[in-house]
């Protein structure tokens, strides 16, 4: 596919013209895929004829023939390798798409990415029909199986926790009795709207109703995530729509089921409804309980794979995606159970895996989960083309007034009764949000077509569709400028500073206390005798070596040290070092205990440094710390780079610490480094007028790992980056190997004998 | 009922000691058991401008210092909300500054962190000494960003720390439940006149 190729050189300058034309290439390959199947994972179709298409190379057929032929030097078998190749055409056309949005930036901030990928489906199917083969339709098994997963998954593994836990209660009251009372409310009205006379909807019985119902009033985790990421709402709002989003699919599981079963019974019994409450039970427990298991395998076998780092990761996928099939066998929640896999692996698993597998892990989980929520929209935009569709005005435009009709009296009653129990209560904005941010999505069209109805499954399918349309493309369009409106609370955009931990520690103590002293057993007090059984023996089990009794204060400064200590290697200037010297010697109290006089600094170069210093400072402040796969690949691309960084010199360093220090091996290294990194009795190095570069003196003995470190930094340089920082760094490789030595020796601790000096320094936030 | 918890505290007396809530069995996991009890005895909670600590505290005293965890109400004004948020980094604050100078300075601060980590089993001193060095430095830097070499930095003032601490959203998360909500904050109400 030269024509592929050359159109992917020139996307650096993509304009609009271009994009219409890959989106027309997008669909003259699909045609010509399409052509050959009915979906794209599918089933082999024989003996159609390929269509007389340019773009194909001449064919020479392998096909045997009686008489003797010359030896094919060149032919042509595109059947032995059609199945992969049209769903690698897919996948890559469905990224080159998403890639073309972003290149034009007018039109993704307005419209939200899922609205842009459904009408992209909708411009392929149309074209696929015009031309008159029969497009791929979005097939259930494909979507249950190989696209839903990646991207609950990713959802659950990066769940906050600590806010999902404590609006569980109000999160859970949204989706089990919010649900329940859709599925009614719609089922029910739709039953009344099709017993209007003139409507031609006789034939729609109760049940029918109640199981249209049950779909449609079911929100979609993927259409919530992918419009919300973009509007950066305040963390509650987004835990509570999310967190419902997901929570609901046991009920819509159970419902789903229970109706579907009831439509083909003749009789429904008052026993019959008791054990459909039972079955939600043991739906939505049993999901979670397989989930935890697998969840606590795979936090247990990551204990030893110490010496196998390279396929770290893959225990993370397999055991989650095990967990979801195996729920799926009993008909129990597959996604709950995924959820709750990736939240009790995920403490566990990261403090035992390497730091290179834990960046592999997030970022494979971001791009499957970004390439199925792709795909899915893609797909249900070709679909609404290709599906048989059977209209029916009446029915389709009740179905989306009652939709907003149950969703709004849905969330204000349950709010009414959901604020007597919260401590902050919602407010109408609050609740607003969560009315307007119910979307639907690919679920209820994938359950709708696993109908068996064919009569009425079409007009299902239509009003199904009208909905997902109605409430992606209006809903979604509109809630960014309505959150602008409102003024809701935005995210607050600061990275997390080591005091705001230190208080959050503190606050859960001392709220703990209070709640002792007053005598309730609150949500503290579970919550600290949870993290007290946790610390005494779950970690002890499955957190290999000594880091499962660090505490969680200490773990997080870890993190963060390491962290600006990469910052500062990072962006070339070590000239920060004497300043924060100079900080640290303003906040230890002046006494005549201290030894050594700090040489002091001109002027002149004060200032430089604090205006370096503060720019760092600002720059780090004003990190985005999000769980969006949209920030992790477009903006702090850096930030997971810095990350990846640190945490490779923090084991290298941590190696080094345990080569050269002079310490009982049974104390921790953490200490140690922390201990010298706070001496202020230690000489500040000159530097050069530019900043940039750095004449410092090298520590002789650290010159082994020196070379090590410099060879890291080296290769991360190497690594592509925003373009700035990169060429910089290239030019100056040196510099890069000083600051790593010092930044080493400035590390290391207790002097040993043949150190000349180290630079003292300390970590800002 | 808080009078009943507390009567049940104190004895059926009308005062409580610091040995009576130094007794209750689910504080001694807390690793920050001490600085809770004193806060409690703090006159500076108690929203006159005295200093220093009591011995014992009556009923009001006690309830004075609940009110700091109640939690705002829908019909709250932002104004109302501030002042809230005040109070409670207010009580906060003073769980920190022990000497009640004004400023949590280094050494204040350090035994902070001890203390939080002090239930954590066996960890260094100079590991909380590092994480409060660093933890100082960051207030420093935020809110003095142009300091000399020679100048010395205090201490954390209630200014600062307001500042360091404003993402955290006091108001919403320094709250406990009540069980008798409508008498706490009546009464709290009464105690501002």
């Amino acid at each position: 596919m030269a024509v592929v190729r050359s159109s992917c050189g020139s996307s650096a300058r993509l304009t609009a013209p271009t994009c219409v034309l890959l989106l027309l290439l997008f669909a003259f390959v699909s045609v010509a895929s399409a052509s050959r199947d009915d979906a794209p994972g599918g089933n082999n179709e024989t003996g159609r004829a390929p269509p007389e298409d340019s773009h194909h190379h001449h064919q020479q057929t392998n096909s045997s023939t009686h008489h003797k032929k010359a030896f094919p030097v060149l032919s042509f078998n595109y059947e032995h390798v059609r199945q992969p190749f049209e769903i690698s055409l897919w996948i890559l056309l469905a990224l080159l798409m998403k890639l073309g949005f972003h290149i034009i930036p007018r039109v993704s901030n307005v419209v939200p990415e899922s609205c842009l990928l459904i009408v992209v489906g909708l411009l392929i199917g149309g074209i696929i029909k015009a031309i008159g083969e029969k497009a791929p339709m979005l097939d259930s098994k494909l979507f249950f199986l190989y696209l839903l997963p990646p991207i609950i998954l990713d959802a659950g593994y990066f769940l906050p926790i600590r806010p999902f836990t404590e609006n569980m209660g109000t999160i859970l009251v949204f989706a089990v009795v919010g649900t329940l009372w859709n599925t009614f409310f719609v089922g029910g009205m739709m039953y009344a709207v099709c017993q209007i006379e003139g409507a031609q909807l006789g034939g729609v019985d109760l049940l029918s109703c109640l199981l249209f119902g049950s779909i449609i009033s079911a929100v979609d985790p993927v259409a919530v995530l992918a419009v919300f990421e973009e509007i950066h709402i305040n963390e509650l709002l987004h835990i509570l729509v999310f967190g419902e989003s997901l929570l609901n699919d046991a009920v819509t599981v159970v419902l789903y089921h229970l109706f579907e079963e009831f439509s083909h019974a003749d009789t429904v019994t008052v026993g019959d409804a008791l054990l459909g409450v039972v079955c939600f039970f043991v739906v939505s427990l049993g999901g979670i309980m397989v989930g935890a298991i697998y969840g606590l395998l795979g936090a247990f076998t990551s204990r030893f794979t110490s010496h196998t780092r390279v396929i770290e990761p893959l225990f993370v996928f397999l055991y989650s995606y095990m967990a979801y099939l195996s729920a799926e066998v009993f008909h129990l929640s597959g996604i709950m159970s995924l959820i709750a896999c990736g939240v009790m692996m995920r403490p566990y698993v990261e403090a035992n895996i390497s730091h290179k597998s834990y960046t592999t892990v997030k970022y494979f989980m971001k791009m499957w989960s970004s390439v199925s929520e792709t795909l899915i929209f893609i797909f249900l935009g070709v679909s609404t083309v290709a599906g048989p569709h059977a209209w029916n005005w009446t029915f389709v435009i009740f179905t989306v007034i009652l939709c907003l009709v149950s969703r709004v009296l849905g969330v204000i009653g349950l709010t009414y009764v959901i604020n007597k129990f919260r401590i902050v209560k919602l407010t109408k904005k609050d609740q607003f949000i969560v009315a307007y941010g119910g979307l639907r999505g690919a679920i209820a069209f994938s359950l709708g077509f696993l109908l068996t109805n064919s009569q009425l499954k079409n007009m299902f399918l239509t009003a199904i569709i009208t909905v997902i349309f109605f409430t992606v493309f209006v809903q979604g369009m509109t809630i960014r400028p309505l959150v602008e409106l409102l003024a809701v609370k935005k995210k607050k955009e600061s990275k997390r500073s080591i005091n705001e931990e230190i208080h959050t520690q503190f606050l859960d103590h001392l709220l703990t206390g209070i709640e002792d002293i007053c005598g309730h057993y609150g949500h503290h007090h579970w919550k600290d005798k949870l993290n007290r059984f946790n610390k005494a023996y779950v970690k002890r089990w499955l957190i290999a070596g000594e880091r499962s009794t660090e505490p969680q204060l200490i773990s997080f400064y870890n993190k963060m040290e390491m962290k600006q200590a990469m910052m500062l290697v990072e962006s070339g200037s070590a000239a920060k070092l004497p300043a924060i010297v100079s900080s640290m010697q303003n906040i230890q109290p002046r006494g005549p205990a201290r030894p050594r006089a700090i040489p002091s600094i001109s002027k002149s170069r004060e200032q430089e440094i604090r205006k370096i210093l503060r720019a760092n400072l600002q720059k780090t402040r004003q990190r985005l710390r999000s769980y969006s796969r949209h920030d992790l690949l477009i903006d702090p691309f850096e930030d997971g780079l810095s990350e990846v960084r640190f945490r490779r010199q923090r084991v290298e360093m941590e190696r080094r610490m345990s080569h050269y220090l002079t310490v009982p091996a049974n104390r921790q290294e953490i200490p140690s480094v922390r201990k010298v990194c706070f001496e202020p009795e230690h000489q500040v190095y000159t530097y050069d007028t530019d900043g940039e570069s750095l004449r410092g003196r090298r520590a002789s003995h650290s010159h082994p790992s020196a070379s090590d470190a410099a060879g890291l930094v080296n290769e991360s340089t190497r690594r592509p980056d925003q373009s700035g920082a990169a060429e910089p760094r290239a030019k100056v490789p040196d510099d890069q190997e000083d600051q790593d030595q010092l930044t080493l020796s400035r590390c290391l601790s207790d002097p040993g004998p043949n150190k000349d000096e180290e630079g003292g320094g300390s970590f800002l936030s | 009922n808080l009078r009943k918890r507390f009567l049940q505290l104190s004895g059926n007396e009308e005062t409580i000691s610091r040995e009576h809530l130094d007794t209750i069995p689910a504080l001694a996991e807390n690793p920050i058991k001490a600085q809770i009890i004193e806060a409690f005895f703090d006159k500076r909670n108690q929203r006159g401008d005295e200093a220093g600590a009591f011995q014992e505290i009556g009923f009001e005293q006690f309830l004075m210092v609940m009110c700091h965890f109640r939690p705002p109400t829908l019909k709250m004004t932002a104004e109302e909300k501030e002042a809230m948020r005040k109070e409670k980094l207010r009580f906060l604050f003073n769980m920190h500054d022990t000497d009640n100078d004004g400023t949590i300075t280094l050494e204040e601060y350090r035994k902070v962190v001890e203390e939080l980590l002090s239930k954590s089993g066996a960890i260094g001193q100079e590991t909380a000494e590092a994480i409060a060095d660093a933890a100082m430095l960051e207030v420093a830097s935020t809110n003095v960003p142009h300091m000399a070499p020679d100048e010395f930095y205090e201490g954390i003032t209630f200014q600062h720390f307001e500042q360091i601490l404003k993402g955290l959203e006091m108001e919403s998360r320094m709250n406990i439940r009540f069980l008798d909500v409508d008498t706490t904050t009546m009464r709290c109400g009464r105690s501002t006149s």
